[in-house]
């Protein structure tokens, strides 16, 4: 039902156009600004919190230093405990395994838990494709698939939406796949939620399969866990007959007590919450109890590419908490489409182009550029991922990637290109420096005059440009010794009085 | 001690009052700096645009012409962060075992100026007499990168006349950002103009921070909304005196104003 990120411009194209949106700039205000509200108070509340990144950090780190050893185990246990594991290199595989699991169950329909990494394969699209709906069953992700839209928060996908147009997406979309939304619907949070409930018990009680991911994988165990907070998914994990899980390769952890640090992480950072109002666990097959046919799906689809990056890998880290989503300054204004990928915000651009690498895609490359690098990100993400780092490291590769293309690829590359050697040359020599700096006033009096026609439009057409003086800092010091001599400080530098 | 001053390119080029005043002011606390002439730019323009190898000239530039000062003190806590965290990164990024070791030598050396005044001098009160409504915004890099805390805060609330207001919203980047500014510009000005509407707010007749980059940008906006609320460098302020205010008037060269009827778009 809902559309694909595929054949998205660039960022700067998308943000655009994004910018324009009035409506979707004051949803996205609104709620980043309420849920930053709530993360920062009660993670105030921790007083240790410091040391909670770092163990949560290290846990991670662990985890992914020794990778194959980790998924082994887990491989090991989940099959001891009756689990099928199934391995997939890549979104193809990993759809092909799911379909085949429903096909042999002749189900026409599975009920998924909210999951990234489904979405991230294209699962839905797949399924459709085989004549298998997929019902998401998380509120906002059903009002994502009802509306035809696509997600713009890794943990809000609908966050661009406001509650005046999810009664409207109600009203005319939920007769068509199910039971219809009341008529005297209003746009009161509850009234909306109570629909969502109605809706979805006829397709909970009916689902022979249930689809999921997976937050942690504990390796030691061979168990899986699943964060939520609305119940939806408790449901999803405990009714079907069938469950399928599809878990990244990522999302192993060494031991079960490594949950305690990354479990008191989560809810504060992404949510906003203490604690979450739902923790499912399970370890394979419990006879007579919940699902009596459980497989695991453990995908790469980029993974080992992004663990060999030495500076990108941990992006691995992330725990897809979004706190990086809400205090971006970037994506509180664009929102998440403008990122082309189920993962937007900063994490979505490190972790697009880690997963798909560089060099082949203009969209994919745009991603690394699509922040002013403010930091906020690192400052609030829970596993110490130290995202404006790794975006400049990205920015090389991307930079890297087409050193030998002998024709730029744009006009605007081009330009970037000459700009960066010019600099190079300039600023390479203080001799050579001072020379050009003979005629910035001239070029800044150009750049305010002529602007646009110099090229200079992405500055100049919303920031004047400040004039140069007529005499550099380098010359001055050079003429007055450094402020020593007479005639310093006053007037002469600022030569553009005189003219 | 030796002292260098790292005046950064775009203070030399666009801004050298803020270099004036870095000069005046230390030298009215009893220090002396060189201006070594070999310095041009610190690198991170190419840096964070992923231009790694064009970085390397300019390192090495920086290495050579800061070796053996104790303290490199620059008006910009973007620049200060760039010598300290990226320079290690271009070293690498040369192969050059020699630059490495230099870059280990020279990185930790840089301090951004109310890093110097606070921690290296132990002043928070300059001397400074400035009488105006200031509101300081608080530059990522000085921020997050460095983490000044509250040393600027401490230094303007020592400045005599000086009437600091708060900034709604001030630890949120202006959308400046280097490169970004252009590569993004729809965004940057998006950004931007939350935070020139955040200073208009205050009644503020003057924004400061601690580097001309981002002043430069919300600068261009608040000009092109013909707003009258200046942007000053912090250095400026510190500098200013009885004396010396005049200086300090809102036509000081390197600030942001119209030409006389001509178009500036």
């Amino acid at each position: 039902m809902s559309g694909t990120f595929v054949g998205m411009p660039a960022f700067p194209t998308a943000a655009r156009a994004a910018l324009t949106d009035s409506q979707l700039r004051h949803n996205l205000a609104h709620a980043t600004g309420t849920i930053r509200a709530k993360r920062a108070s009660v993670v105030g509340e921790v007083e240790e919190w410091e040391q909670l990144r770092l163990a949560g950090a290290g846990v991670k780190e662990a985890a992914l230093r020794d990778l194959a050893t980790h998924l082994e185990q887990l491989e090991e246990r989940l099959t001891a405990n009756g689990a099928t594991v199934h391995w997939a290199r890549d979104a193809a595989e990993a759809n092909a395994i799911v379909v085949g699991i429903a096909r042999r169950h002749q189900a026409d329909e599975v009920v998924k838990v909210k999951s990234m990494v489904t979405q991230e394969i294209g699962l839905n699209e797949a399924l459709a494709e085989e004549g298998i709906s997929a019902w998401e069953t998380d509120l906002a992700e059903l009002i994502v698939q009802l509306g035809d839209d696509l997600p713009s928060h890794i943990l809000v996908p609908a966050i661009h939406r406001n509650r005046a147009e999810i009664r409207e997406i109600f009203l005319r979309r939920m007769a068509e796949v199910g039971r219809p939304a009341p008529t005297d619907l209003t746009d009161e949070p509850a009234v909306l939620a109570a629909a969502a409930r109605e809706h979805l018990r006829e397709k909970f009680l009916r689902a022979k399969v249930g689809v999921s991911g997976a937050n942690f994988a504990v390796a030691d165990t061979g168990s899986l866990v699943v964060v939520e907070s609305e119940g939806n998914g408790r449901m999803c994990l405990t009714l079907p007959e069938v469950l399928v899980s599809v878990v990244g390769i990522e999302k192993v952890v060494p031991r079960w007590d490594d949950l305690d640090p990354l479990l008191r992480l989560l809810p504060r950072s992404s949510t906003g919450e203490r604690m979450n109002p739902y923790t499912s666990v399970w370890t394979g097959v419990t006879p007579g109890d919940g699902p009596q046919e459980v497989h695991v799906v453990l995908l790469d689809n980029g993974r080992t590419r992004a663990l060999a990056d030495d500076v990108g890998r941990q992006a691995l880290r992330c725990i897809r908490c979004s706190a990086c989503l809400n205090v971006c300054p970037v994506y509180e204004r664009t929102g998440g489409h403008a990122y082309g990928s189920v993962y937007p915000g900063p994490i979505g651009a490190i972790l697009n182009p880690l997963l798909r690498g560089v060099g082949h895609d203009d969209q994919v490359d745009s991603l690394p550029y699509a922040s002013s690098l403010c930091g906020a990100c690192f400052e609030v993400c829970p596993v110490r991922i130290d995202i404006p780092s790794v975006l400049v490291d990205q920015r090389a590769k991307v930079v890297d990637a087409h050193r030998d293309e002998r024709v730029p690829r744009s006009r605007a590359k081009a330009v970037e290109r000459a700009a960066m050697k010019g600099a190079e040359v300039v600023l390479g020599d203080s001799r050579r420096l001072r020379r050009a700096e003979r005629f910035a006033a001239l070029g800044t009096r150009a750049a305010r005059r002529f602007g646009g026609a110099l090229g200079l439009g992405a500055w100049t057409g919303a920031r004047d440009v400040p004039q140069a003086p007529a005499e550099s800092f380098r010359a001055w010091w050079q003429r007055t010794d450094g402020g020593r001599r007479d005639g310093e400080q006053r007037g002469e530098q600022r030569g553009e009085r005189g003219e | 001690m030796r002292v260098a001053l790292m005046v950064t390119c775009i203070n030399d080029a666009m801004y050298p009052g803020t270099g004036q005043a870095v000069v005046r002011l230390l030298r009215r606390l009893g220090v002396e700096v060189d201006f070594p002439q070999a310095q041009t730019c610190c690198g991170q323009p190419m840096v964070n645009t992923g231009y790694l190898d064009e970085a390397v000239p300019l390192v090495r530039r920086y290495v050579e012409a800061f070796e053996g000062y104790d303290a490199i003190v620059t008006p910009s806590g973007s620049c200060a962060g760039s010598a300290r965290h990226q320079h290690e990164l271009v070293a690498r990024r040369s192969g050059d075992p020699g630059l490495q070791r230099a870059v280990a030598e020279t990185s930790p050396r840089p301090y951004e100026l109310s890093e110097f005044l606070v921690d290296v001098l132990g002043v928070t009160d300059v001397g400074a007499y400035y009488p105006h409504t200031v509101t300081y915004h608080p530059t990522c890099h000085s921020l997050r990168m460095l983490g000044v805390g509250d040393r600027p805060r401490r230094l303007l609330e020592h400045v005599r006349g000086l009437r600091l207001v708060e900034l709604p919203g001030a630890e949120q980047c202006c959308g400046f950002g280097g490169t970004f500014a252009v590569k993004n510009a729809d965004t940057s000005v998006a950004m931007g103009a939350d935070k020139a509407r955040h200073v208009r707010e205050t009644g503020a007749e003057v924004l400061v921070a601690g580097d001309n980059s981002c002043l430069t940008h919300i600068g261009g906006l608040l000009s092109r909304e013909r707003s009258g609320v200046r942007t000053v460098h912090l250095a400026e302020i510190l500098a200013s005196t009885e004396a010396q205010a005049d200086l300090a008037k809102p036509d000081e060269a390197g600030q942001i104003r119209i030409d006389d009827g001509e178009a500036t778009r």
